[in-house]
């Protein structure tokens, strides 16, 4: 069978002030009818370049500067802009990432697909609204009619997606390039969204080049891959062929990288980084700064934490002198509790509601329920993953916990003491040291002004940990070097850093403050699968030698079955099932949690981990 | 929407109370009242009993309330120049500076508009560059320079247009516009363009800027590889969406447009309310001063509430979390 796209030979640079940048390196790829191609790769790795020259909207000043696309006849790469314009929607068209952003929020769904069916057809309105209906139907849209006059903001992330391929299918394209389309969706639509792919891609017969980073989508949908590495093929095939008998070193790595639903490995093995650390970088040190003065520091923690403890609590009872009797009682709870098998952190009836009772010119308003009724209860010393789709109440239940939010009912209590609400929780509390947390997106969460020192040793000032200044460096080089950074690292500037390495300065500041209690909000979820790896490997590691509870959040069921030793459901801010991990993996008890369970893109393909 | 509408109402009231304050704080701490008023023979009993019969005795409250009250019934007082009544001066005055605050805004967007969305378009361009270029220049030399140099061109040089002065004026009722005549046009393009270069270039650049970032959203790229016609993509698809930030600025330039055409004005010896302020000023006629400020104010309040009504009309993700809220 001929191909439908055949690309040969394709380069593709970008002039920088440091030279030409190059995207593309020589690449190949072939796409035949009524099949869907998968192109992988971490960040970098030149996916969405290839489909950007595909329709010719690379970003400027990027160009094409070798190699041939043969499309239908044509080669593209000699195409007048005009002329390719004209292919645009008609016989080639685009799926993106966000449907929240790619529609636009000024014209209603009808406008924009009646408006690109008469771009490509001579049709009377009606004609095309007509199509427009057939087309929203197609994709499994919901009472089009009603709905189709309605604006993108009105519709759910699922359902715009829907309308991005309806107004995708507009012209009868031949060839559909997918740039990673079931990214920012849930695991339930996302496998809705695949099935409509596939489904469209053999009843049209249409071409899809698939582009992603996830290798259960891949594994779950595509019929052939291609595997790239900084704008070069590594590896291309059946899909089947590559997942299940990878022959190259780096596709060998990076599929042992992905975290498996079916199995919890102890560490993830053969990881390829490109992230490497010059000479320079590693030679320098400061003296008596090592990864085991950091450790031996960090362990210490145990006998500072009591008497920090004791203090908070005398300095809060001690205006009531009949009530010393009760310190020195807690004093004695608090040293036989010492032991690990304590509750840590325990929570009962936890709501959140925003907005509510805020005065309004027509009464009361209704507010709405983030979390209701939230009862759980964690060991010291454990992973608790909690694991919810978007909107289910993950992130708010950490930051009630840290006292980002405020809960409007039930109580929170950390080592057998109430935890009061964030806006109660006064500068001297201990809690405000012992609770810290790493968030999501490392690239927002770093102060890109100021160096990487400033930033660790932010919280060694703040809550008065170390005696000068020559002890603060000394402290900062050496949870760096245990976070697995050179300790040159201080002197830069976050934005000198890939995302796994801003996220490993992230968790060095939450650790150099000494917490026994961790909050990772999807700390993982922004970086590519083999520094994911290795971020992961770090957090137990870590785990392990501190002894540190960790509040594991992630929308991602295999990480947690990586991570966790408990795990908790949330839906729509209610608590729908907690369950020891292995336990909920293998016999998950709700409908729901067996949904997420289902729904998860599987690894079938690939090979049993070792 | 109505709740939100009456909200703002509430607001403006507010808003207007403050000014009006301030405007009666004029009367009190810019100078005796009486001693503008009378002559230097007048007994010292006659001002007294002048200051019992205009209530300057009265507590200060009571002086507040009745000055804000005679402003709601339209009764503004008296010129202490003219002796005229200041809302016959202020009426007389208003068509002026009205229409040529209207001129300097059609003006401002008929060129501003296309031009902003010109250079963001052809980043780079030679005619892109150079209308950059030669706006700067506009926006960097101050107004009065403008007027006299565009006086001096046209007027003096060339002798197309007067060089001051409104002509051509017809009365429609109590309205004297210079929109029916073609004198009255004349009279109208240098001091509309000498106002109006300034309100030309923040628009021409606000709307690039703003263009250059809606060019790069994923909706835009989408269109485009969906082949929309490029006339459509960045009129329909992407200047849309510019149209929240331009309108806000647009409206507060407005109203500044015509508060302080006061140098234009001037410039151009044009019969505005810019220049009956400016001689108010010159001889402490604190009652026009007052219902000047408060009528400017009125006027930012009004413009403001027109904006923030033109947000409903433009996105529809306003409309729809007010209906909700």
């Amino acid at each position: 069978m001929t191909s439908l796209l055949n690309i040969v030979d394709l380069s593709v640079k970008f002039p920088t002030r440091f030279g030409e940048f190059i995207a593309l390196n020589h690449v190949d790829l072939a796409v035949r009818a009524g099949e869907i191609h998968g192109l992988v790769g971490e960040s970098g790795a030149g996916k969405s370049t290839v489909g950007a020259a595909i329709i010719g909207l690379l970003q400027s000043p990027g160009y094409i500067s070798g190699g041939e696309i043969h499309f239908l006849g044509d080669d593209l790469t000699t195409l007048t802009n005009d002329a390719h314009h004209k292919l645009r929607g008609q016989r080639i068209s685009m799926i993106f990432q966000d449907p929240q952003t790619s529609l636009n929020p000024l014209l209603t769904i009808a406008t924009q697909l009646v408006e690109t069916i008469r771009q490509h057809a001579d049709v009377s309105h009606s004609d095309a609204r007509r199509r427009a209906v057939e087309l929203l139907e197609e994709t499994g849209l919901q009472d089009v009619e009603n709905r189709m006059d309605e604006y993108p903001h009105q519709f759910s992330g699922g359902m715009r997606q829907r309308v991005v391929i309806a107004l995708a299918l507009c012209s009868n394209p031949e060839l559909i390039i997918a740039d990673e389309p079931t990214t920012a969706l849930d695991v339930s639509v996302q496998k809705q969204i695949l099935e409509l792919i596939r489904n469209l891609c053999t009843e049209r017969n249409i071409g899809i080049i698939l582009i992603t980073h996830d290798i259960g989508v891949i594994n779950e949908i595509t019929d052939s891959v291609t595997v790239l590495r900084s704008g070069r093929v590594i590896e291309s095939g059946n899909t089947a062929a590559v997942l299940g008998e990878p022959k190259d070193k780096y596709t060998k790595a990076l599929l042992a990288a992905v975290p498996r639903l079916d199995k919890r490995l102890h560490r993830f093995k053969n990881i390829v980084s490109d992230d490497e650390f010059s000479a320079e970088d590693t030679s320098w040190r400061i003296d008596d700064a090592s990864a085991d003065y950091a450790s031996t520091w960090l362990l210490e923690k145990h006998s500072l934490q009591k008497t920090e403890q004791l203090s908070h609590e005398l300095e809060s009872r001690m205006s009531n002198t009949q009530r010393l009797a009760d310190v020195s009682r807690s004093m004695d709870a608090s040293f036989s509790n010492a032991e690990s098998e304590q509750s840590i952190l325990s929570v009962s009836n936890l709501a959140v509601t925003f907005n509510s009772g805020q005065p309004s010119w027509f009464g009361k308003e209704e507010g709405f329920k983030a979390l209701s009724n939230i009862n759980f209860d964690m060991q010291a010393g454990t992973v608790l993953g909690v694991v919810g789709e978007s909107g289910s109440g993950k992130s708010t239940l950490a930051k009630a916990i840290v006292g980002l939010v405020d809960p409007s009912a039930g109580s929170m209590t950390f080592r057998g003491k109430k935890l009061p609400p964030g806006s109660a929780r006064m500068r001297s509390h201990p809690v405000r040291r012992q609770i810290q947390m790493v968030f999501q997106d490392p690239y927002s969460s770093l102060n890109n002004r100021r160096t990487v020192e400033d930033i660790i040793a932010e919280p060694i000032k703040f809550y008065g940990l170390a005696n000068n200044r020559r002890e603060i460096r000394k402290l900062v080089a050496s949870v760096l070097e245990l976070v697995e950074m050179p300790q040159r690292a201080m002197l830069k500037y976050p934005h000198q850093f890939s995302g796994g390495q801003r996220q490993r300065i992230a968790v060095a500041r939450a650790l150099v403050a000494r917490p026994d209690f961790l909050i990772c909000d999807e700390p993982t979820s922004a970086l590519d699968v083999s520094i994911q790896a290795q971020m992961l490997n770090l957090l137990k590691d870590l785990q392990e030698a501190f002894g540190l509870s960790i509040l594991f959040i992630s929308h991602n069921l295999a990480v947690i079955r990586q991570m966790a030793d408990n795990v908790v459901v949330l839906r729509n801010g209610n608590l729908i099932e907690a369950a020891e991990t292995e336990q909920f993996f293998s016999s998950p008890a709700d409908d729901y949690s067996q949904m997420l369970l289902r729904e998860t893109p599987s690894l079938n393909l690939l090979q049993a981990p070792v | 929407m109505l709740s939100f509408i009456f909200r703002r109402l509430l607001q403006s009231v507010f808003v207007m109370l403050a000014v009006s304050l301030i405007a009666f704080s004029l009367f009190r701490f810019v100078g005796d009242p009486i001693a503008q008023m009378v002559g230097q023979e007048t007994s010292i009993e006659d001002q007294e009993n002048l200051r019992e019969r205009l209530g300057l005795n009265d507590p200060l409250t009571t002086q507040y309330f009745r000055f804000v009250g005679n402003l709601t019934k339209g009764e503004f007082g008296f010129s202490y120049r003219t002796r005229q009544p200041v809302s016959e001066m202020i009426l007389n005055r208003m068509p002026a500076t009205i229409e040529l605050g209207l001129v300097s805004l059609i003006i401002s967007l008929l060129v501003g508009i296309p031009a902003g969305i010109y250079t963001a378009l052809k980043r780079g361009g030679v005619l892109a560059n150079a209308i950059l270029i030669t706006t700067l220049v506009g926006i960097s030399v101050p107004t009065f320079v403008i007027g006299i140099f565009l006086i001096y061109l046209f007027g003096v040089e060339l002798g197309w247009l007067p060089t001051f002065g409104r002509a051509g004026t017809v009365q429609l009722g109590w309205w004297q516009t210079s929109f029916l005549t073609w004198d009255g046009w004349k009279s109208l393009l240098l001091p509309g363009i000498t106002l109006g270069v300034y309100q030309l270039t923040l628009t021409m650049r606000l709307v690039r800027a703003e263009m250059q970032d809606v060019l790069k959203t994923d909706f835009v790229k989408f269109a485009t590889a969906r082949g929309i016609n490029y006339r459509s993509l960045y009129l329909n698809h992407a200047f849309r969406n510019t149209l929240v930030p331009v309108v806000t600025i647009i409206g507060l330039q407005l109203g500044g447009i015509i508060a302080f055409s006061i140098v234009t004005e001037s410039v151009f010896q044009w019969p505005g309310m810019g220049l009956l302020f400016l001689d108010s000023i010159r001889y402490v006629d604190i009652p026009v001063m007052s219902v000047y400020l408060v009528l400017i104010a009125l006027m930012f309040v009004v413009i403001n509430l027109v904006v923030d009504m033109l947000y409903f009309a433009i996105d529809p993700r306003v409309r729809l979390k007010s209906a909700h809220g």
